[in-house]
């Protein structure tokens, strides 16, 4: 139907090019490290776009202004001044903690975020990891990060950090079931884990439409674990300020700390890129049935488009959720998640096997 | 000359053996802890340089993710005494090598002997996901229903003898 936009057929040539100018192996390489700058540079940017946007949004919620001094009247230029900043400052290392762990931790953390960043699919061919259990290695990469915080946290030496890093360890491993279920029962309504296939299935309809009651209650759930999983409010007990000064990365300067601030950034970007793939539809464009000249139109937007700005919507509603909502107790936390969470999924699990066997679903 | 996959391999390989050898030589428990990390992710990346892209996932999933958070945990929550220091005594260093030494010799016997792996496995495929799933729940020949739902059962136990353990007596 709309192919125009298809990125496969120019990768391939670009591919086939190199391959007729160099040995294969070398092609290989090149193009590896390419993509893995491309990575990089994306991870980056991205990181700035959504800390200037939270800061604005914020800003919004708490009927401030926010940035507007550096860099013209919307301060746009506050975030790379930031940036730029925390690049120059003096990384330190503590006396008496274990320097190996202490270094390793925010690496740790970064690697499980980049992974699973790299899994999201972006456009029509435009997946940077592509296997046909997509999803399940995205659910098992970002099972690495809590690691990266019990080792900060343990390793910085100092009571703040170690009572934020188990704080979170003890969240981010109980909300994981639940996003492992609701991600599940997007899999039976999609019959697949491949995550361009999935997206695929939802080329005329997106799997809320489609899934209709259980998959508006995947989605809720998937938000609120998601938001949990990465580490934000009304989930940030990992750093609650007026407790634990700020959590696991308290003992953490210059670019190690902006390690752990880039991740979670990331990870909020993550989450909603996956919520966008497996319930909005990830880069298919929005279709009503039968308006022939709108359906027209919408499939004249690329792809990227429609699936960054679908997951900007998430991140928005992520946002919205964290500036509104007071922090809550650890023990309200657990409590929520196993008395609440976790049985609601299986539930939802349920019914969703039951009406796709049944066929009530579209 | 060496294919992409065969130096793959060999890295991976070799970060293996390194960090097990790590693993158990170094004085911080925690540390250890770390370099088993590492050597499972390399079990896991030689999964997927086999193609069994699944066992890799699963092995990220179950063993980085679970087993070694589990015992992160477990040692931040109590306190051990920062380094590991024993003194080992020679009879045990001599029968310990020993021992290393006839289990090396037994898995090289093994591997001499049968030429296995090398020309079944398809390098560089991934091996579809609906094919691990009905072999694991099937009825037929070589699929594997009962000890699928057996290991299942085992599971149940081990959680349910976990709770009584840890429950506190009225």
């Amino acid at each position: 139907m709309f192919d125009y936009y298809n990125l496969e057929p120019l990768l391939m040539w670009i591919h086939r090019t190199m391959c007729g100018i160099m040995p294969e192996w070398l092609a290989f390489t090149i193009e590896g490290i390419a993509v893995g700058i491309f990575i990089m540079v994306m991870y980056a940017v991205l990181a700035i776009i959504l800390i200037y946007m939270e800061r604005k949004v914020c800003a919004a919620f708490q009927c401030r202004i926010g940035p507007d001094r550096v860099g013209g009247r919307g301060g746009l230029l506050q975030v790379p001044a930031d940036v730029i900043k925390i690049l120059t400052k003096e990384i330190i290392f503590l006396k008496n903690s274990d320097k190996f762990l202490y270094a390793l931790a925010p690496f740790l953390v970064i690697m499980a975020s980049i992974l699973t960043f790299s899994c999201l699919p972006w456009n029509k061919g435009g997946e940077i990891l592509h296997m046909n259990i997509g999803i399940f290695f995205v659910l098992a990469a970002s099972s690495i990060g809590v690691l990266g915080i019990l080792l900060a946290g343990w390793s910085s030496n100092s009571k703040y950090t170690l009572i934020g890093a188990v704080r979170s360890g003890a969240m981010i491993i109980s909300y994981e079931l639940s996003i492992g279920i609701s991600v599940l029962t997007m899999v039976i309504l999609c019959g697949t884990m491949d995550i361009q296939e999935i997206v695929a299935y939802q080329e005329n309809g997106w799997n809320i439409f489609k899934g209709h009651l259980p998959a508006v209650m995947a989605f809720i759930i998937y938000l609120i674990a998601g938001n949990a999983e990465a580490n934000r409010a009304p989930f940030d007990l990992a750093e609650a300020e007026q407790e634990l000064t700020a959590g696991y990365h308290t003992e953490y300067s210059g670019m190690h700390f902006g390690f752990f601030y880039l991740a979670e950034y990331l990870n909020l970007f993550i989450t909603a890129g996956i919520a966008v793939t497996l319930f909005l539809g990830g880069w298919m464009p929005l279709h009503i049935a039968g308006l022939e000249g709108f359906n027209a139109v919408m499939d004249y937007i690329p792809g990227v488009i429609w699936f960054v700005g679908k997951t900007f919507f998430v991140v928005f509603l992520l946002m919205w959720i964290r500036w509104t909502f007071p922090r809550l107790r650890i023990d309200q936390v657990l409590i929520l998640e196993w008395k609440y969470l976790m049985p609601l999924s299986l539930l939802v699990l349920i019914i969703m096997t039951v009406m796709k066997v049944f066929g009530l679903v579209f | 000359m060496f294919s992409l996959f065969e130096i793959a391999f060999y890295v991976v390989a070799l970060c293996i053996i390194v960090f097990s050898v790590l693993a158990v030589t170094t004085n911080s428990i925690l540390r250890s802890a770390t370099y088993l990390l590492f050597v499972l992710l390399g079990t896991g990346g030689i999964y997927a340089i086999l193609g069994y892209t699944f066992l890799s996932a699963v092995q990220l999933m179950v063993y980085a993710g679970g087993i070694i958070v589990l015992y992160v945990f477990s040692i931040l929550l109590t306190r051990s005494s920062g380094t590991m220091k024993y003194k080992i005594r020679r009879g045990k260093m001599i029968s310990v090598l020993l021992t290393t030494l006839v289990g090396m010799a037994l898995v090289m016997f093994i591997l001499a002997t049968n030429g296995f792996a090398l020309n079944i496995i398809p390098q560089g495929v991934e091996l579809p996901v609906e094919k691990i799933g009905k072999a694991l729940i099937g009825t037929e020949k070589y699929q594997f229903v009962l000890p699928f739902e057996v290991m299942s059962v085992l599971l149940l136990a081990c959680m349910i003898g976990a709770i009584m353990i840890a429950r506190k007596r009225k």
